[in-house]
């Protein structure tokens, strides 16, 4: 039997790990976290591929397209609402950094609020559309429209959950090493949504505006 | 917005109904009543026996990698069970309901199913068996060998481990319990667009078949993040991506292709969901649906999914090979690269499950093409297998002849592989039992993997053996089956048959449904000897219980802890020297050699959160299968809130002390020396070289305890 490859001398390793080597616990939780982000993307990406598929002329059976529904405008303004979020999410981290609980809280409670703008106007904007009979159902177009931006909202809705729990979180249990890793997650979780919502923008409501 | 519904609803019970339940039928309500006495029995010998306790404290709430893997892997058998019901059902059909003169029973105008039951049977079989038998049962090997086979002591997350498992029980109980409440889907295990719109298929079927689907998708996403951090985080020092076993390796491009292809399958079901819950219009036949879509998007998760379960299967049989040689595996590069590229390639080949869609001849050549690709890195993995035998020292033990048996179906299944890869090929055979034999041949290569791991790994697991006898007996009883019932099926598929005929016209092909049903006999006959071979087994495992190195022959690191594996799998983390560190140990004398001292370990604690997710998931899958919208908020509620629950509790999880380790481990080596008894194991090369070690205890000299280093003082 050949010996197997290894440029080790069996007479001086070491056998057993001597220094108690620990895993980091932070960086296990976000490596894990971002690759659940990286399938949440491609669940984006499916929906994309399903929207383009159905943005032909066809797709809308001669009913309504987005370039007589979408306003680039008010979106605007849910964007802004979203990457405002985004930002002062970013101003909280950096209070964490400094072990700042009230600059965190604020930056928390700052995201929650402009995440809850983005959402209300995107609700209402829903329920306007409802009320000019477009819907899901209206055609297999505005069906990709609908079933797209909404999924994203309910990422924006679960996201808005989870802000308020971490508040509560930093409130109560302070800066432990679970409390600091969900807030990592949850910047890593927000900001994604932020750049879908930028493909969202461009490709569905700018380049729908357009076409 | 939400649609309207053919049949009845009220706001309590949504669309359930008495009617719903097929109190009627000649051949599920026996079964009901069969199932629920054997299940009463079990609860009362659970009961009768005072388990519930040990059952809820060391199964149900359990965190170990371990146990959730041999939970898996049961269910995966269970599931198998179930599947080759369904398979002996569709093969009894087709043997009888040959020709306008056969006879019918049970309302079958030929046979004894009915078209509508007929369908759902051959859906069942196939969702079953690949996403319930072959997709658990890999998980579960992953589950309990790639920790240790990395020198970590759990999974990365060992609480989202337990989360995955439940999902993936709450997706088999959804499946099982379509068989009694209402009927399963009728459109073959992958749905064509539109039969199941609404409109189509106006039962509760499609809807059963769609959610046990989304949890088995959710379960297996989160099985896959948890193994891949697992590999990049949990390694022990100096187990570097060189010295990673194969096993490891294929479950790392295994998982990367779960990761980012169930997604894929979560939207196209999503988009089902609409269109039947909420009137959408993405794959309907009007109104702007485009039916290709879904075809399109569920081959996409499709086809890298079969990459997903083969890869797990390559990498069995890349550890059970070299064992069973006695050489370290041919062209360990090659080998890594191969199964990388496959998870590559496995992104661009969807299309060829329909070639007839009529996308043009670049398309289709494209993606032929690609498809031939294919074969390349599966060709290196079948010549480094075939030169890691070559002048080996070749044992042949019934985990051997299942990956040999393995082997050959590969290449049968790849050959005609490469056929329906040819387009001009393709569409003369497509949708026949051509194709069908095909797949089979290759989910076989699956199935034989799995059973050359379980007779593998068993020993580690349990600490003792299987059954040779038994073993050899079931594999040739399930290879004998297997050749009875294929090689008839691609004859058929040659001769113009089609796939899913619940009547055959043509007379001519009775005598080859009739061999197939004799195959499937003989496989019930392998059945039964599986069920003999596990009696016999925990029947004498006294006499055949094993020490670490279970095999004499075993080259990687999880040779190296005990047999079996103690819940915090290594009692101090090893510390890796070479890429086949237990081969390195055992030829270099190193193998008895035990730590000096012990360190506290710090371990996670049991939760009972993730059943109750679990359960909860399925409360949510059973009431949006009926539309009971009140339960559905209600589940939806109650999973959120306990997630969140758990998140403010967290885990701190316990020190087991160095001093309670150190006792156990004393007991294992007792053990363990109790039966090596030095007359098997012992090293055979470099024996002296511990001795000159000053730095390093003999195994002998640490407790005082014989073994088989002694005699050489």
């Amino acid at each position: 039997m050949r010996p197997p490859a290894s440029d080790v001398d069996p007479k001086t390793a070491e056998l057993w790990d001597r220094h108690q080597h620990q895993h980091d616990v932070i960086s296990t939780r976000t490596l894990g976290y971002f690759l659940y982000l990286l399938s949440d993307a491609m669940l984006f990406a499916t929906l994309f591929a399903a929207y383009g598929v159905l943005s032909y002329q066809h797709s809308y059976f001669g009913g309504p397209t987005p370039a007589d529904f979408v306003k680039p405008w008010y979106t605007f303004a849910q964007t802004m609402a979203l990457f405002l979020s985004v930002l002062a999410y970013g101003f909280g981290m950096n209070a964490l950094k400094n072990k700042n609980k009230g600059g965190v809280i604020n930056g928390l409670l700052s995201a929650f609020i402009l995440g809850a703008l983005f959402l209300a106007l995107d609700i209402h904007d829903m329920a306007h559309l409802a009320s000019l009979g477009v819907s899901v159902a209206t055609s297999g177009g505005v069906s990709a429209f609908v079933v797209l931006t909404q999924v994203h909202a309910t990422h924006i809705f679960f996201g808005l959950i989870w802000i308020l729990v971490m508040m509560a979180q930093v409130m109560t249990k302070g800066f432990t090493t679970e409390v600091v890793g969900r807030l990592l997650t949850l910047r890593m979780f927000w900001h994604l949504q932020a750049i879908i919502w930028v493909f969202v923008y461009v490709f569905v409501y700018l380049w729908g505006y357009m076409s | 917005m939400l649609v309207d519904l053919a049949g009845g609803w009220n706001p309590l019970v949504g669309r359930l109904a008495w009617s719903q339940i097929p109190y009627d039928n000649p051949i599920l309500a026996p079964l009901f009543v069969a199932v629920v006495l054997g299940a009463l029995m079990l609860l009362g010998l659970i009961t009768y026996y005072g388990k519930w306790t040990y059952l809820w404290r060391e199964w149900l709430t359990t965190v170990d990698h371990k146990k959730l893997g041999i939970m898996y892997i049961i269910i995966g058998l269970v599931m198998l069970f179930r599947g080759f019901i369904d398979g002996l059902m569709i093969r009894t059909q087709q043997a009888w309901a040959v020709g306008s003169q056969s006879s019918g029973v049970f309302g079958a105008l030929h046979g004894y199913l009915t078209p509508f039951h007929f369908g759902q049977i051959y859906s069942a079989h196939g969702l079953i068996m690949i996403l319930l038998a072959a997709t658990p049962l890999l998980v579960g090997f992953m589950n309990i060998i790639v920790p240790i086979q990395i020198g970590a002591r759990d999974m990365a997350y060992p609480y989202l481990n337990a989360l995955g498992l439940w999902l993936t029980a709450a997706a088999g109980a959804l499946i099982m319990i379509s068989l009694f409440i209402g009927d399963f889907a009728h459109n073959g295990w992958f749905g064509y667009a539109p039969i199941f719109e609404l409109q189509y298929s106006p039962g509760v079927g499609v809807d059963y078949w769609m959610w046990t689907l989304q949890l088995v998708a959710l379960g297996t996403t989160l099985g896959g993040i948890n193994i891949l951090s697992t590999i990049i985080k949990m390694r022990a020092p100096g187990m570097t991506w060189g010295r990673l076993p194969i096993f490891v390796w294929a479950s790392l491009s295994a998982n990367v292709i779960a990761l980012t292809s169930f997604p894929a399958l979560q939207v196209a079901l999503a988009l089902v969901a609409a269109d039947r819950y909420l009137g959408a219009h993405f794959f309907t036949a009007g109104l702007g649906g485009n039916l290709m879509l879904y075809t399109n998007l569920f081959w996409i998760w499709g086809h890298p999914e079969v990459y997903f379960v083969i890869l797990p299967a390559f990498g069995m049989m890349s550890e059970i090979f070299p064992t069973f040689s006695e050489k370290p595996l041919f062209g360990y590069v090659t080998m890594v690269l191969a199964s990388i590229a496959i998870a590559g390639v496995s992104w661009l080949v969807w299309l060829h499950h329909f070639f007839t869609m009529g996308a043009g001849p670049y398309v289709n050549s494209a993606f032929s093409v690609a498809t031939m690709l294919v074969g390349i890195p599966t060709g290196v993995k079948v010549f480094n297998w075939a030169f890691t035998m070559y002048r080996g020292r070749l044992t042949f033990n019934a985990a051997m002849l299942w990956a040999i048996g393995a082997l050959f179906l590969l290449l049968i299944g790849g050959l005609t592989g490469m056929m329906l890869a040819i387009p001009a090929i393709n569409y003369m055979v497509h949708n026949s039992v051509f194709v069908v034999a095909h797949f089979h041949s290759m989910l076989m290569v699956i199935v034989y993997a799995i059973f050359a791991s379980v007779i593998y790994w068993f020993p580690k697991v349990f600490g003792f053996k299987l059954d040779e006898f038994w073993a050899k007996t079931m594999f040739w009883l399930f290879s004998a089956g297997t050749a009875l019932v294929f090689v008839p099926m691609y004859m058929l598929g040659f001769m113009g048959m089609t796939r899913r005929l619940d009547y055959v016209f043509n007379t001519a092909w009775q005598p080859y449904l009739l061999v197939m049903e004799l195959g499937i006999v003989v496989y019930m006959f392998s059945v039964f000897a599986f069920f003999a071979l596990l009696y016999v087994s925990i029947r004498d495992h006294a006499k055949n219980r094993v020490g670490a190195d279970a095999w004499g022959t075993s080259r990687s690191l999880e040779w190296i802890t005990h047999s079996p594996v103690p819940f915090y799998n290594f009692a101090v983390v090893p510390q890796i020297n070479a890429r086949d560190e237990a081969a390195w140990r055992r030829e270099n004398g190193l193998e008895h050699i035990q730590p000096d001292h012990y360190d506290d370990i710090h371990m996670p604690n049991n939760t009972g959160v993730a059943i109750i997710l679990g359960g909860l998931s399925f409360t949510l899958g059973f009431a949006l299968t009926w539309r009971i919208w009140w339960l559905c908020l209600l589940s939806l509620i109650a999973i959120i809130a306990l997630v969140i629950y758990r998140s403010f509790k967290g885990d701190p999880g316990y020190i087991l002390t160095a001093a309670e380790l150190e006792k156990m481990e004393q007991e294992a080596i007792r053990r363990a020396s109790r039966i090596d008894g030095g007359h098997h194991l012992r090293p055979v090369r470099g024996d002296g070289w511990a001795q000159e070690r000053a730095d390093l205890p003999a195994a002998g000299t640490l407790y005082g305890l014989s073994s088989p280093m002694d005699h050489h003082k």
